[in-house]
């Protein structure tokens, strides 16, 4: 709420990724006020869109740490969560096969492991299992383990969901707005300064991710440093000749977890991803070494992965911390202050126990969560018109002849899925952002016949000059205006 | 589900269609029908406001938009129908259905008696190549660009280099140019050029535009629009040199490195694709492994002239209506096999025949001059002419009479002694 030029509100949650829109969507269950701010123009973050998009169930996790806590526990949410919030999402299990004589001697103490976590349903799989369960695995495998909780997600949908289902519950948004400061008065907190202007709060939860620490440094807590973990991954065409059904994981070695192959939700397959520590935190490059490094280590599990199926390349950001672990703190001398760090690999999965955790956190620290009658907690997702029926498909056609009109062939979007995109909920005002949502130009023409008519329906329907529609942040400027 | 029947289906109103459409009305079929997605008929000849079609097929040069043009009107003229905005979703080629959507008839059923496939080619991405860096705005593969200059009227950028030397690359150079924006260089990893000989003199010499071969991007830099790119030369195994790399500031890259035919729908409908094209395999009239469906243009192989493309195309109309008509006989095929410096042979099969002739399209493998093109058949020469150099990037053809035809024939390119 503005009054005066000054926005007012209970709670500021600093960063629009998984974690600070599962915690706007789990603050949202209660009658206080929330505003999430960040500085990318659409909510879905950094780390959050490029990631490898599973829900782990925390079987490797080091035991007893909080991260392993917060992991085993969301694992299970998820089923009913992706019901609840309309998310594609499938249990595909992982296999993680032995192909050396020293992997295999490995398995019982990952199995161990696994108990500690108490992920009790973890099995042993022969070779044959293994063969019958991924045809294309390397014919070397010794036997290996099943971990059928392991699941894959549409990450994207999952945070725009959250995202969404926290806005309808009263959550405001304020997306393309940097933070610039934090006020504080007698050891509490004041108000969030930010470049769309200053906001009162009596709590901040610094959910920024790559930019923790400098967010911590506002109030100077930042007695740890962001380090940047680079992942680069492949995505390959549908049609690909070599797939797998599972999450085909390496054993781990103990420098690295290692690099995957798995299905994505939406059929392409997915193979990375590679572990490298930046000086920097904005290089999202993809470099000839990273992905070579990723083709050499997959073969060993697949030996016929077809690269050159590949339809895109890209790299996301591990906002990785020294000292390392996850930490969640919160400070005697600075009230209402709480503070996230080393949210890595498995922040995606266990963003919904962290919206918890932070919740009750909350409330240990004065926060008076009183808990709203009128919750929604269902959230429609946009209707996908190639997964109808084919009257369903006749009907939505008739209704709106736009779903008549196929804007992505690749992968058979309408325009009506589009103006679904741009014009529910905090909707789609760039080039990813609607990709991002309908998968326009995610193809394996990437865009090339789609972008042109995606630019303009942006630029009319949010009323804009074509040479303001951006491909995602402020200065990605996608053509540079009318030519007369 | 609104149903429709004819006697010829065509997918795809580009040039290839609507020869085919013309051909096929020629030859009698009464009922062709045009399955096109855009709003108007053409094709990506829409967007090629350039010279420099038709100079073999009509020995005079027409613009793209002329070109299709002229086609356009014989197609309409002869009673072709056309359904618009229409995309198709399936093709069930032994029942000869296709479904396909539009804004105002809903899901759509045609049934017809015989299917040209005519959907045309995709270009190749960054994602396709891998070029390394960051993933900003401003890279567009050329016919994405050259469809935002010349049909939404929208200027993709000021200052820009293009990766790759094919036709639309160099094209693009040029209409860039025109408008006023400073293109930096041409980038081309062979040491030969991709596209036409002419394109280069036209398009690049003309406008004293770079063109480096043997040289490719090594990284692209720019967080949110392209700032930059590093150029550098490659080695004979087409590996960059380190210590060549340049920078040049940019704030567009074109791209235009290859195109792909586009045979979702082939595939789908189980139709046998060859692994060299990427489009189906077919015969001497166009028709693929399943009689009832022909293919023709860039969704067969990629063309670098439309004259060709529309050869072609007529071919595949006329058999197509004939076929609909019950009056294609079947009979036992050999097949066209590649010799000495051939990448493929178009068509990959041939129907003996006791009279006429069958023109094979072929490209080599690398540049050559003074070669002797000769096609064998069980080890004798059924044809066989000189020409002076051949290229990659230029079809070459061979007429074989089809009256000698009795196994698969052979195609080399020999170097003359």
């Amino acid at each position: 709420m503005i009054i005066n030029g000054i926005y007012k509100t209970d709670v500021v949650i600093i960063g629009a990724g998984a974690v600070g829109c599962a915690i706007a969507r789990e603050l949202s269950k209660y009658q206080i006020q929330v505003m999430v701010v960040d500085k990318n123009e659409d909510v879905g973050g950094d780390a959050s869109k490029s990631n490898s998009a599973i829900i782990h169930t925390g079987y490797d996790a080091s035991p007893g740490t909080l991260e392993s806590q917060l992991v085993v526990a969301a694992n299970p949410m998820y089923p009913e969560l992706v019901k609840e919030l309309d998310v594609p999402f499938k249990q595909t299990g992982a296999i993680l096969p032995a192909i050396t004589q020293e992997q295999f001697e490995q398995l019982p103490a990952i199995k161990a492991k696994a108990f500690l976590n108490r992920v009790y349903d973890i099995e042993y799989l022969t070779k044959e299992q293994i063969i019958a369960m991924e045809p294309n695995i390397n014919p070397e495998v010794k036997g290996g383990l099943h971990i059928p909780r392991e699941s894959i997600i549409d990450p994207f949908i999952l945070v725009q969901a959250l995202a969404e289902n926290a806005n309808e519950n009263g959550v405001d948004f304020l997306l393309n707005t940097k933070v610039t400061g934090i006020q504080t008065e007698d050891g509490k907190i004041k108000a969030v300064e930010t470049t769309a202007g200053i906001i009162e709060t009596g709590y901040v939860i610094n959910a920024a991710a790559l930019y923790c620490d400098e967010i911590a440094a506002m109030v100077g807590k930042a007695d740890y440093k962001v380090v940047a973990r680079r992942g680069q991954f492949y995505i390959l065409d549908k049609n690909t000749s070599c797939k797998v059904e599972h999450i085909v994981l390496p054993i781990p070695t103990k420098i690295t977890k290692g690099k995957l192959m798995c299905p994505t939700i939406h059929g392409n397959m997915l193979v990375g991803p590679t572990a490298e520590d930046l000086d920097n935190k904005t290089d999202k490059s993809v470099t000839t070494d990273g992905l070579e490094s990723i083709v050499k280590d997959v073969q060993r599990l697949i030996p016929n992965v077809n690269i050159r199926d590949t339809i895109t390349q890209y790299s996301g950001l591990r906002p990785n911390r020294n000292p390392e672990g996850l930490h969640v703190d919160v400070y005697d001398d600075l009230e209402g202050y709480v503070n996230l760090s080393g949210v890595r690999s498995t922040g995606l999965t266990l963003s919904v126990s962290m919206g918890v955790y932070v919740a009750q956190l909350l409330k240990e620290h004065g926060c008076d969560l009183v808990y709203k009658e009128d919750f929604k907690k269902t959230r429609k997702g946009i209707r996908i018109f190639h997964e109808m029926t084919a009257r369903e498909q006749e009907e939505i056609i008739k209704e709106n002849p736009r779903y008549g009109n196929i804007v992505c062939r690749c992968e058979t979007i309408t325009e009506g899925e589009i103006l679904d995109a741009i014009h529910r909920p905090l909707g789609a005002r760039s080039m990813d952002a609607v990709k991002r949502r309908v998968r326009a130009g995610m193809g394996r023409c990437q865009g090339g016949f789609c972008g042109p008519k995606v630019l303009e329906i942006l630029s009319k329907e949010l009323n804009i000059p074509v040479e303001e529609v951006n491909k995602n942040v402020a200065g990605s400027y996608m053509v540079s205006g009318k030519m007369r | 589900m609104y149903e429709m029947k004819c006697d010829v289906a065509i997918i795809g109103g580009g040039p290839a269609g609507l020869s085919a459409a013309v051909a096929a009305r020629k030859e009698g079929a009464g009922n062709v029908l045009i399955i096109e997605r855009d709003e108007s008929i053409g094709g990506i000849l829409q967007q090629c406001i350039h010279p420099g079609f038709g100079l073999s097929y009509f020995n005079q040069e027409l613009t793209g938009p002329e070109y299709a043009g002229r086609f356009a009107k014989e197609a309409l003229d002869l009673g072709v129908e056309v359904l618009f905005k229409s995309m198709v979703l399936e093709v069930s080629a032994q029942t000869g259905e296709i479904i396909c959507i539009n804004t105002e008839c809903g899901m759509t059923r045609v049934t017809a008696k015989s299917i040209i496939l005519a959907m045309g080619c995709r270009e190749r991405t960054r994602a396709n190549i891998q070029i390394p860096g960051t993933r900003p705005a401003g890279i567009y593969t050329a016919g994405s660009a050259q469809r935002l200059v010349n049909r939404q009227n929208t200027m993709v950028g000021r200052n820009v280099v293009i990766l790759g030397s094919g036709d639309i690359g160099m094209i693009m150079a040029r209409r860039m140019s025109l408008e006023g924006a400073k293109v930096l260089a041409v980038v081309e990893i062979m040491d030969y050029l991709a596209g036409l000989t002419r394109n280069k003199v036209q398009c690049l010499d003309d406008f004293n535009i770079p063109l480096k071969l043997s040289h490719t991007i090594t990284r692209i830099v720019g967080d949110q629009r392209v700032e930059g790119v590093y150029v550098a030369r490659v080695d004979e195994t087409r590996k960059p040199v380190k210590e060549t790399e340049e920078y040049i500031a940019c704030d567009t890259l074109l791209l235009s490195v290859g195109l792909i035919p586009e045979n979702e729908l082939t595939r789908k409908a189980d139709i046998t694709i060859s692994d060299i094209t990427s489009g189906p395999e077919v015969n001497q009239y166009m028709q693929t492994s399943v009689p009832s469906v022909f293919a023709c243009g860039n969704v067969v192989h990629v063309n670098d002239l439309v004259d060709n493309v529309t050869v072609e195309s007529m071919l595949a109309g006329q058999y197509a209506a004939l076929y609909a008509a019950g009056k294609l006989e079947q009979k036992q095929e050999v097949r066209t096999r590649t010799g000495t410096n051939v990448r493929y042979i178009c068509p990959q099969r041939i129907m003996p025949c006791d009279d006429g002739q069958a023109r094979l399209f072929f490209r080599v493998l690398a540049p050559d001059m003074d070669v002797r093109i000769e096609a064998r058949c069980n080890g004798k020469v059924v044809a066989s002419k000189k020409e002076r150099r051949v290229n990659p990037g230029e079809m070459c053809s061979i007429k074989i009479p089809l009256s000698e035809v009795d196994s698969d024939i052979v195609v080399d390119v020999i170097k003359e002694a």
